[in-house]
């Protein structure tokens, strides 16, 4: 796959600012945080056919933070899932872009979700189903930072590493922030890795938006034997927008359409010159 | 024969496997209750143990079950149905998923191991989920039977098994329909609308009750949900009084489905006999069956008041 990482993840964001606009409502921050990884598996490592989403050899991928379903939505358009003219009828009645994944709806959406914590275990149930059936593909599950604090979410852990499932890839976005503050204010999640280390898991730390350290972190999960893999990718929330980026208070509110051009004009001088800083 | 559902449930889990290789199971550390160890047994490769992490193990067949695998997930009715309840409605329901859920121990006849234990409220809250199927059958033959049934079944199901060991009522050649209630016996005075060991108490009543003349209809209504309505119009219309039981809270259950339907499309007097908003206690199954009075005397007694 040939695709230009730095070009997709630029169209992702701007999707993301145009689609909360559009539907009034929304979660920019956690989106804008995940953009990379998720550019990174769609368009770099994920073995899957727009033209046949349910194709049993996929790769999978589940949105744990199923509330970043804008930039789900954005880099399933952008490779080819729908069009991308759908993705402002995101959150709004008759849509099928709800405001979190659905996969009965939405072609490329390989499990719905949306509350927290449960999509893990669905990542673990996918891998075990491929490894039942020898098929090679890979599970990946992208979680929040916030989203650890459940316990399901250590449930499978155990599980994952019980059952030595080796295709199954974990993402954690750790950008600090939740609805009601920082991580370490509202329930202490660190230290991440150590946490899944203890529970028999591989561990990697990247930087979230260092595209090429993503790839090298996915392509050495990939060689894992026995074990899953956790990246644990520091993130910004926000990322992108200079007045989104660590603000607590972007996590759950839509940008207006004054804040929505200052925004894309940012993403666009951003794509200008090449970089976001 | 004469044995306990969940008994007939894995040996139906067991069969299932050998010819459906779609065919998986999950427990949480009660396979040996639940019985879906004799699955494992059988067919160990396609069988997991998930240890005592219900949600856990609910999302996880979730996961099994988008790629084409029929998963069976059991514990104990309480925890699989409680504590999974918000992994049940959105990992599988929402999510629109085929997963079979199995809750064994169900309803006081669990016995000993008291209320923490007894499910009372698994009918009502499987019930309220969109898209959920809830079955509950009346003996062994007919667990085995609905057990064959849900796998060929496409989307989410319940199916609540018991503990303890009930009498048999069908012959192994009963043709057992999902969604399609069995008219045990016909009566004309009052029809008592029964599910799962409640059945074989409808049926003593009946014979009890016969001898005073009165002529009882006796319904086993399996399926709880999607509920045969025109089964139940059809009963109202003819007896004109219609008495439920169940083994578990009246709240929500069979005789709130069943008071639902007629109030709606033909209203007659419904009296529901079950665990009156309640939990249980420590005893023998028996002993609670009678404690509780889910039983024959009270089915009569309620008669008696109806006729």
């Amino acid at each position: 796959m040939n695709y230009d990482l730095v070009s997709i993840t630029r169209q992702m964001r701007s999707h993301i600012i145009e689609m909360l606009a559009s539907a009034g409502s929304g979660h920019p921050g956690g989106s804008l945080s995940a953009t990379d990884i998720i550019a990174t598996l769609y368009f770099k490592h994920m073995n899957v056919d727009p033209g046949n989403p349910l194709w049993e050899d996929r790769d999978r991928f589940v949105l744990g933070k199923g509330h970043a379903a804008p930039a789900l939505y954005a880099a399933l358009a952008l490779r080819g899932f729908f069009p991308e003219e759908e993705l402002v009828t995101l959150r709004k009645l008759g849509s099928r872009l709800q405001g979190h994944p659905d996969r009965t709806k939405v072609p490329g959406v390989d499990m719905s979700t949306g509350s927290l914590g449960q999509g893990l275990s669905v990542a673990n149930g996918m891998a075990l189903a491929g490894r039942m059936d020898n098929k090679g593909y890979y599970v990946y599950c992208l979680m929040g930072d916030g989203e650890i604090q459940e316990g399901q979410v250590w449930e499978a852990a155990m599980s994952a590493s019980h059952y030595m499932l080796d295709h199954v890839i974990a993402f954690v976005d750790h950008n600090g922030l939740q609805i009601d503050g920082a991580n370490e204010q509202v329930m202490n999640v660190m230290p991440i890795g150590k946490k899944f280390a203890a529970f028999g898991w591989n561990v990697m730390h990247v930087d979230g938006h260092d595209l090429a350290a993503i790839d090298a972190a996915i392509t050495q999960a990939k060689k894992s034997v026995a074990k899953p893999t956790v990246i644990v990718c520091e993130t910004v929330k926000g990322r992108g927008v200079s007045f989104m980026e660590n603000v607590v208070d972007w996590h759950g509110v839509a940008p207006n359409a004054e804040q929505a051009q200052q925004a894309l004009a940012e993403l666009s001088a951003a794509r200008r010159m090449g970089g976001y800083e | 024969m004469n044995s306990a559902t969940r008994e007939a449930y894995g040996i139906a889990l067991a069969d299932l496997g050998k010819k459906n290789t779609r065919v998986v199971a999950l427990d949480a550390d009660l396979a040996g209750s639940t019985k879906s160890a004799t699955f494992g047994k059988a067919n160990p490769y396609r069988f997991f143990d998930m240890g005592i992490s219900e949600a856990d193990m609910i999302g996880t067949a979730a996961g099994l079950a988008t790629c084409g695998k029929v998963p069976f997930a059991s514990s104990f009715s309480v925890f699989v149905t409680g504590r999974a309840f918000e992994q049940i409605r959105n990992s599988v329901c929402n999510a629109d998923l085929n997963v079979k859920i199995v809750g064994s121990h169900a309803g006081p006849s669990c016995g000993e191991d008291g209320s923490s234990h007894q499910a009372v409220e698994d009918i009502a809250i499987m019930r309220s989920l969109p898209r959920m199927m809830v079955v509950v059958p009346a003996d062994d033959v007919e667990a085995y039977k609905a057990t064959i049934a849900l796998a060929e079944h496409e989307g989410p199901a319940y199916l609540r098994v018991a503990r303890l060991a009930s009498p048999t009522i069908h012959d192994e050649d009963y043709e057992f329909q999902l969604t399609k209630g069995e008219v045990l016996r016909e009566g004309t005075d009052v029809t008592v609308v029964a599910c799962g060991m409640m059945v074989p108490r409808a049926l003593e009543a009946a014979d009890l009750l016969a001898q005073e003349g009165i002529s009882v209809q006796v319904v086993n209504m399996h399926t709880i949900k999607p509920i045969d309505e025109e089964l139940l119009v059809e009963c109202a219309q003819k007896t004109g009084k219609i008495i439920t039981i169940e083994e578990g809270s009246i709240v929500g259950g069979l005789g709130t489905a069943v008071a639902e339907v007629l109030s709606e499309k033909c209203p007659v007097p419904v009296r529901r006999i079950g665990m009156n908003d309640e939990f249980g206690t420590s005893g023998t199954g028996n002993e609670l069956l009678d404690f509780y009075r889910l039983n024959a005397e009270h089915i009569i007694e309620v008669a008696h008041e109806l006729c």
